[in-house]
């Protein structure tokens, strides 16, 4: 079975075919939870398990779905793994489903997850839909990771929580950037990353 | 000057291509270009070209800007004289203190911005573009005198780079460089830059250190450091004891160049004299305030008279040196007066009725920047329409 070149659908959605910095995609959830660290990594997790699993169940029912109402079919099939994973959150870590609130639920209407199943997981094999949507919903946490690194670190001065930034330097006078909590400078950031991106992987800038 | 020459020529070809200084040729042009009006013509096609250019266009601003900041000088030691009782001080001690305390701004401001211009400069190979000159200049004169200094550094580095440079550098930006950087200020830290205790040069150390602070007696009792616009009526205007005259002159906390409105007038003349600003804009910037305010005055949302309004914090500041920023603003003609009223309309609108901004001069620009180049659009598709118009009866 040599139809699943593991470079090609797993590694490209990291790097080169990014879901947000290269495909611009799944924009809006990546300013709202990228305040805090922990929000964001528990939305990067989140993601990553319904994406990889939708397309693996997609993928598995690719042969007996009418085209006609592919859309439809897709959306359960999103929306099961997305009232899974709310339900694994509600019942685990309570109080970081409570700071993610409405935002996990919106999950399905993230375009990544939709559009990994229409382009990818319907055409073809189980496996590699799996890796393709694990390699998505990474490439995705990977750049809402970074995000809120610097938006914590420089917002509110923490890591996780925990305070990094020392109180001699509040002493000092140093203060908490507070444009960073807000989303613009998501929005700015997330385009340092693509400015980064683009002028290291020279083949992406258009021309 | 001949010396000068010389030596600039005798230097200039170890900065051409292949000489020894080859890499830094924008850094020497821009010095050669500054120092001289550039002999180049254009070759080839007809084009009209005179000894203005953008290095003198901005400089005339640069020179409009000099009596609001003297007078800004002037007033941030007045200022710091009046709140800590300091009654044995003398025009010089005064004139000292302010320069002590506006100079740094300064430096920063040009340290900072300058040099990031030049390294973007040589990385592109560009020309170094004179386009920071104003915004430097306007920066340390819209931003508090207590503001921290490496707060100004790291916003002119913002505004230069995410406001500016990002786009294309001079002439391609969106918005107003300074504003930019007047903005990243005040939503990154707003403590610094709004409230009561920052207009007034040595207050916030003194509300820090307490009388440990030994530049005095200490704070007088009843100085509140409030600018005008924190209590925009006419009780509290008498409570601080300020009247129109002394918003008129200046004599009143706030930014370091905004207060006077007559040192702003001295510039919108020399500005409008020259041409280099657009006089539609202002004078359609101020009779939008104008109708604000008395709207304002008449549903009875404040007691003060329309005219106050233009007196009042940076209003006449931003009308006369940011709205009318040739890059960002409008460029129709028939654009320009719809931009300039709403800029005057919106700053007053958000001055009386958002309780969340108590000056809205700041965001009224920056929004109708956004906005200019749909007025522009707008005007020329209803002149073409109108024209085609006249051809169809014809």
């Amino acid at each position: 079975m040599k139809d699943f070149d593991f470079k090609e659908t797993f590694l490209n959605p990291i790097f080169k075919g990014n879901p947000i910095s290269v495909l611009v995609l799944g924009i809006c959830s990546s300013l709202a939870v990228t305040v805090q660290l922990k929000g964001a990594c528990v939305m990067a997790l989140s993601v990553t398990i319904v994406t990889a699993l939708s397309s693996l169940v997609a993928s598995l029912l690719r042969n007996t779905i009418p085209n006609r109402i592919r859309i439809i079919v897709q959306l359960v099939v999103v929306a099961l793994m997305v009232i899974l994973v709310d339900q694994v959150l509600k019942a685990y870590v309570y109080s970081v489903s409570k700071t993610l609130s409405v935002y996990i639920g919106l999950i399905i209407t993230n375009c990544i997850v939709m559009g990994r199943i229409e382009a990818f997981a319907l055409g073809n094999k189980p496996f590699a839909s799996f890796m393709d949507g694990l390699g998505n919903g990474i490439g995705y946490g990977l750049i809402l990771v970074i995000v809120a690194f610097f938006r914590e670190l420089l917002g509110s001065g923490t890591l996780f929580g925990f305070r990094i930034i020392p109180e001699s330097f509040y002493d000092l006078g140093y203060m908490n950037n507070g444009l960073m909590i807000l989303p613009p400078m998501a929005l700015i950031l997330l385009g340092c990353i693509i400015w980064a991106q683009r002028s290291i992987q020279k083949e992406l800038q258009e021309k | 000057m001949n010396g000068l020459r010389k030596l600039t020529d005798k230097i200039k070809p170890s900065f051409e291509k292949g000489g020894k200084f080859g890499f830094l040729h924008s850094t020497f042009d821009a010095f050669e270009t500054f120092l001289f009006v550039p002999d180049t013509v254009t070759r080839r096609g007809s084009h009209v070209r005179d000894c203005v250019d953008l290095k003198r266009v901005m400089i005339m601003v640069v020179l409009a800007l000099v009596p609001a900041m003297l007078f800004g000088i002037w007033n941030v030691g007045f200022q710091h004289k009046l709140a800590f009782g300091l009654n044995d001080w003398g025009f010089w001690n005064i004139v000292w203190y302010g320069i002590v305390k506006v100079i740094p701004l300064y430096l920063v401001s040009y340290i900072v911005g300058l040099g990031i211009e030049f390294v973007s400069a040589q990385i592109k190979g560009h020309e170094v573009n004179e386009g920071y000159l104003v915004s430097g200049m306007l920066i340390p004169l819209i931003v508090p005198v207590d503001v921290p200094l490496w707060m100004l550094a790291i916003a002119v580095a913002f505004a230069v780079l995410i406001g500016k440079e990002v786009f294309g550098g001079t002439g391609m930006n969106i918005w107003n460089p300074a504003l930019i950087a007047r903005a990243f200020l005040f939503f990154s830290y707003p403590s610094k830059m709004s409230g009561d205790t920052i207009w007034t040069g040595g207050m916030t150390r003194y509300m820090a250190e307490g009388t440990a602070y030994a530049s005095g007696n200490g704070l007088i009792d009843g100085v509140s450091g409030a600018t005008p616009l924190a209590h925009p009526t006419s009780e509290g205007l008498m409570a601080a004891g300020t009247d129109f005259m002394d918003m008129f002159i200046g004599t009143i906390p706030g930014s370091v160049g905004e207060t006077s409105a007559i040192a702003i007038l001295i510039g919108a003349a020399i500005l409008i004299w020259t041409g280099v600003a657009s006089w539609k804009i202002m004078f359609s910037s101020v009779i939008g305030g104008l109708a604000i305010g008395y709207l304002g005055y008449a549903v009875g949302s404040t007691d003060l008279p329309g005219y106050y309004q233009l007196v009042m914090g940076g209003f006449l500041f931003g009308t006369v040196f940011m709205a009318t920023d040739p890059v960002t603003s409008a460029q129709t003609e028939c654009g320009k007066w719809i931009y300039g009223f709403l800029v005057g309309a919106l700053a007053v609108t958000v001055r009386l009725w958002n309780p969340g901004y108590p000056e809205g001069m700041m965001l009224a620009i920056l929004l109708m920047n956004t906005f200019a180049p749909l007025i522009d659009h707008y005007v020329i598709e209803f002149s073409i329409k109108r024209r085609a118009k006249k051809v169809k009866i014809a």
